[in-house]
Parts: structure tokens; sequence; C-alpha cells
């Protein structure tokens, strides 16, 4: 029997998060070429009713109160001493912001080969290789994965999920929760859940979405104007938010909201992997930028190579004129 | 008490890449160095801590491009008490994290600091985050995505940006390793004769470190995404552009 294939069931309180299923659905893709058992690694407090909807041949459930939420040292903790016990051939972790804390601290720790950002898993002439995603979206890594076991990182959104219906596991195996628990260094957890937001930028059909390119926050008039000119809400890429130019709740990506309208108007984003994960799913993608390289004319259906502000003026004297 | 900022510098992917014709690294004649934008929010989240605490703040980094010197010098200016610069046979080599994080335990050992603060991720961390990966090597609690921290009593209450807007916030025992993603405000500006200025005063500590083993991190091949998927692009002039942008909206009944 080939080493299994592991996967950490990433979830807020019992809630599955979509890119779980997506790794589940790699891990069988792989499981069917080579004959290994899926194994779904999943921690938690009152679970056990989310380990029967796991599809994978066997979910090793371990519950604690100190692991009522994923945090980092306790998540990490748990799952280096799993791995290390029953070393898998591939660890499959998200590169979410839970994940991210959890992938390379279990490969330092283990001293095990990480591939992080992975978009791509395949077998070529027998041999597993990762395609990772690099320098903005711009450049991609193949791997060849040796024959140590080896963690992989992988971006939501880039695998399909196989089996949309949850389907009961093969076994839950319960374990006892590693004794380096009682020794944490992170004493507290507070969840917050954001406020309502004066606008829902998931419901909204068409969205104006700026970037970067609009340069200082006086520039935001122009594009808010186009916004309503067009019916459609202001929302932005991430740095713009940290800026404080915008609220949170118009900040669509990976951290901020995923958004599928009917229009996604880009201006000046150039469409970082972050900010594509959030909008590669709208229906009509139209993309204004200065760079002809920019990622996000990878996503986009229409895409101009051009000063934002030229478009945008000349949208605006079509629209209100 | 210190807090250690660590400190890259990037290829700016603002520019155009090319590929090296080894094929397993970018062309670094070509490529323009900026400091890690995430650091650059880290140095400004040390910077606020330190402003509360009266800790020291160390900037210290590894210098693979021999361009650190001016992100260490505009760190010194914007407030950083020491900058330190490990040197060593690995100018113009891809330091995998694994390599970088192995380089810089022992000087932050020494250091002795009770915060750790680097960027939540770079745009070359093909073998994963810094932040992680030192807490995993130093034995520090840690947290990644960080959006703002305090130090109060000893301890440290940090947030920590999950999806959609929602947060969590940890109570972490000190030392502990923070990578993060934005500071509590933008980054501050420092004009141009300051930095000028620090040059001429202030020195940077070089340390001058022994390498063993792969630095790289192992790639059979990089490459461009597939041209597949790539938007029709529109030309002509503004004027001409707008015309056919509306008339793609109304086709589809979007206007």
């Amino acid at each position: 029997m080939a080493q299994q294939i592991a996967v950490l069931v990433e979830h807020l309180e019992g809630q599955p998060t979509d890119v779980t299923f997506e790794l589940l659905g790699l891990a069988r893709r792989i499981a069917n070429t080579n004959g290994a058992p899926v194994e779904a690694l999943l921690f938690g407090q009152g679970v056990r009713h989310l380990a029967e909807t796991i599809p994978a041949d066997r979910v090793v459930l371990v519950e604690d109160p100190r692991l009522r939420y994923l945090t980092p040292e306790a998540t990490a903790v748990t799952l280096a001493t799993l791995l290390r016990a029953d070393p898998p051939r591939l660890a499959l972790i998200p590169n979410t912001s839970l994940g991210m804390d959890v992938a390379a601290w279990v490969a330092a720790a283990l001293d095990w080969p990480l591939i992080a950002y992975c978009e791509g898993l395949e077998t070529r002439d027998g041999q597993l290789v990762a395609t990772a995603q690099l320098f903005g979206g711009k450049i991609l890594a193949d791997v060849l994965i040796d024959d140590r076991p080896t963690v992989i990182s992988a971006l939501a959104g880039a695998f399909a999920a196989d089996a949309m219906q949850p389907e009961p596991p093969g076994t839950i195996e319960r374990r006892d929760p590693p004794s380096e628990l009682a020794a944490l260094h992170t004493r507290s957890v507070v969840l917050e859940r954001p406020e309502a937001a004066d606008v829902d930028i998931t419901r909204a059909e068409k969205i104006v979405a700026v970037g970067r390119g609009i340069e200082s926050k006086d520039n935001l008039e122009l594009a808010e104007q186009l916004a309503q000119a067009l019916g459609a809400v202001l929302a932005a890429s991430r740095p713009l938010v940290d800026a404080g130019w915008l609220p949170r709740s118009r900040q669509v990506g990976k951290s901020g909201l995923k958004v599928k309208p009917k229009l996604y108007f880009a201006l000046g984003i150039s469409g970082a992997p972050e900010h594509l994960e959030g909008m590669k799913d709208a229906e009509l993608i139209i993309a204004v930028n200065k760079d002809p390289k920019a990622p996000i004319f990878s996503v986009a259906d229409y895409g101009v190579v051009a000063d934002l502000f030229e478009v945008a003026e000349a949208l605006l004297e079509r629209l209100e004129g | 008490m210190t807090i250690v900022v660590v400190m890259e510098q990037v290829p700016d992917v603002v520019e155009e890449l090319a590929i090296a014709p080894s094929g397993t690294d970018l062309d670094r004649d070509a490529v323009s160095y900026v400091v890690n934008e995430y650091d650059d929010h880290a140095l400004e989240e040390a910077l606020l801590l330190a402003e509360a605490t009266g800790d020291e703040v160390v900037a210290v980094g590894i210098d693979t491009t021999g361009e650190l010197d001016q992100a260490l010098y505009t760190a010194l200016a914007k407030g950083a008490r020491r900058a330190i610069k490990l040197t060593g046979d690995f100018e113009g080599t891809w330091l995998s994290t694994r390599a970088a994080a192995r380089l810089l335990v022992p000087v932050i050992q020494e250091l002795e600091p009770r915060l750790v603060l680097t960027g939540v991720q770079a745009p070359d961390d093909l073998d994963g985050q810094l932040a992680p990966t030192l807490a995993a090597l130093l034995g520090w609690p840690h947290a990644s995505v960080v959006i703002g921290s305090q130090l109060v009593d000893g301890a440290l209450q940090v947030r920590k940006e999950l999806w959609g807007g929602m947060t969590m916030t940890l109570e972490l025992e000190l030392p502990a390793v923070l990578g993060v993603q934005a500071a509590r405000q933008a980054p501050r500006y420092v004009p141009i004769s300051r930095v000028r200025q620090v040059m001429r005063e202030a020195t940077i500590e070089t340390r001058d470190v022994e390498t063993s083993g792969d630095l790289a991190p192992a790639i059979m091949r990089l490459r461009f995404p597939e041209e597949a998927g790539q938007a029709e692009i529109l030309t002509g002039s503004a004027s001409e552009i707008a015309d056919r942008i509306i008339e793609l909206l109304r086709a589809r009944g979007l206007l």
C-alpha cells in the first residue's frame, strides 16, 4: 500500500471551508493514480459531526478545547505530532490565513520539503511534479517532488473539488491530543465577525474595482463617479484598503470577500494571485492596466492597456453625456 | 528591550521579469530590487510598538543583492536604532526561506529580542513563509497575516486576519514571531534628505556568515503562465475604447 495523502481539514467552528474539499479532490485524484489512501486530519472541539461528512478513506480526529479554533501554535503542534508518527507521501494544507501559519512551521519543524503557492500537481513519467505561483503570479515554478514526505501549501480555488456531495468516510479514528498542547504559549483567542457594512459587494451585480494604479485617494472620486454611472458599486484591492482609502467591507480577494458579479470592471489592478482568487469567477471581466503583462489580463475577458484615467473619463463622458 | 525586524529585498514584480538561460532562476541582471512591501509594513508595526513601549528596533537583513544598505539606512532614518547586514557567498543567489531562516536564527538569538516581525510573505518564498519557519526553528509562538498588535504587561495581543472581514485576536507569550500583512497605519514616509543624513552619521553593522548545504530552492523549471485565457485586448484611442466597452455592456444587457 502506498503512503497516504494527508489533507488538513480547514474549518471555522465546525464549518469547513471550500478549499478543504478542493484539497480532498486533489488528494483523491493523486490517490487514484497510485492507490494511496486519502487521510483527512480533522482537529477541533465538538466536530465529530463534521468528520462524518468528509470524503476520505480515513478521518483522523483530534478533539480538544485548545483546538476549538485552528490557531497557529496548537494546530501546528498537533499536525507535526501526527505527521511525524505516520509520515504521509504528501501533506496538503491550504495556503490560507490559517494554513500559512501551519504549513511552513510543520515543514521546518520536521525538516521536510515544502512547496508553497501550489496551483498544480500532477504525475509526469511516474514522478510527482508541483507547480507554484511566484512573483505576483507572473512566473510559475515546476518543482519535482522527491521521495521524502513533502508538505504542499495549496492555493484556494486552484483545484477542483472532486466530490461536491459530502460522503461518509471509510473510517474515523480518534487520537489523543498531543501532550505538547498542555504547554502552549498562546493564551487566549477571540473571533470577531465584521459589522454589517453599508454595501454588500458580494450581492452587487456590477462592480467597479480599483487598485494601486489609481495612485491617490483624490482619484477615487472619478472611480466612484464611473461606478455610479454604470450602476455599480465601488470595490478595491488590498493596498487601497490597507491605506485606509476604502473600508474593509469593500476589499476583494483572499483575505477580503469573494465576488461573482455580472460585471467586474478592474481599474489599475495588476492582479496579484490573492486578488484573482476573489474575483476570477465574475461573468464578465474588463480590466484596464498600463502593464501589458499584468496578471489580471489572464483572467479578464477584455483588456485595455492604457492610462486608466483617460479610459474612465471617456466612459464617463458617454455615460453621463 | 529589543524588537527585531527582518527585511528582505525582492525582485520588483511591477517590472517585466525575464527567466535566466538556466531556466531555474530569474535573469538577475534584468531585475530591479525593492524592499518586500510586507517587510515595510513589519517595520512600521515594529516602530509603532516601540514608540509605545520604549523598545529598541533592530533591522536585520541578508544581503543577497549587494543593495541592501539603502533599505537598512531607510529603516534607520525611520526610527530603527540599529541595522545589521548579513553577508556571505550568496550574493546573486535565490535564497530559500529555510536557508535564510537558518542564517538568521543565530543573529536573532544573540539579540535576545522579545519580538521578531517580518513580512507575511514574499514574491519568491517558494518553500514557505519566513515568519512560521523562524518560529519553528526558534521554538517560539507565532502568528501570520497580522494586521495589528499591542504589547501589554509582557504579553502580546495580535490581530490576525482570516477571510471575509473576520479577524482573530490572539494573546501570545513572548518572545514571539509575527508575519505582518499590514501595519496599523500606512508605512511612514521619510524624506531622502533624512536618509542621506543617516548615511553620513550611522553605520550598518556587517556580519559575514558561513553557509552550508543547498541555499536555493529546488526548481526544475521556471516558466511564464500560459497565454491561454488571455483577455481580448481592445485597442484604439480612449474614446474608441470607451465606445467599444459600452457596446459590450449593452450587448450583455448590463447598461
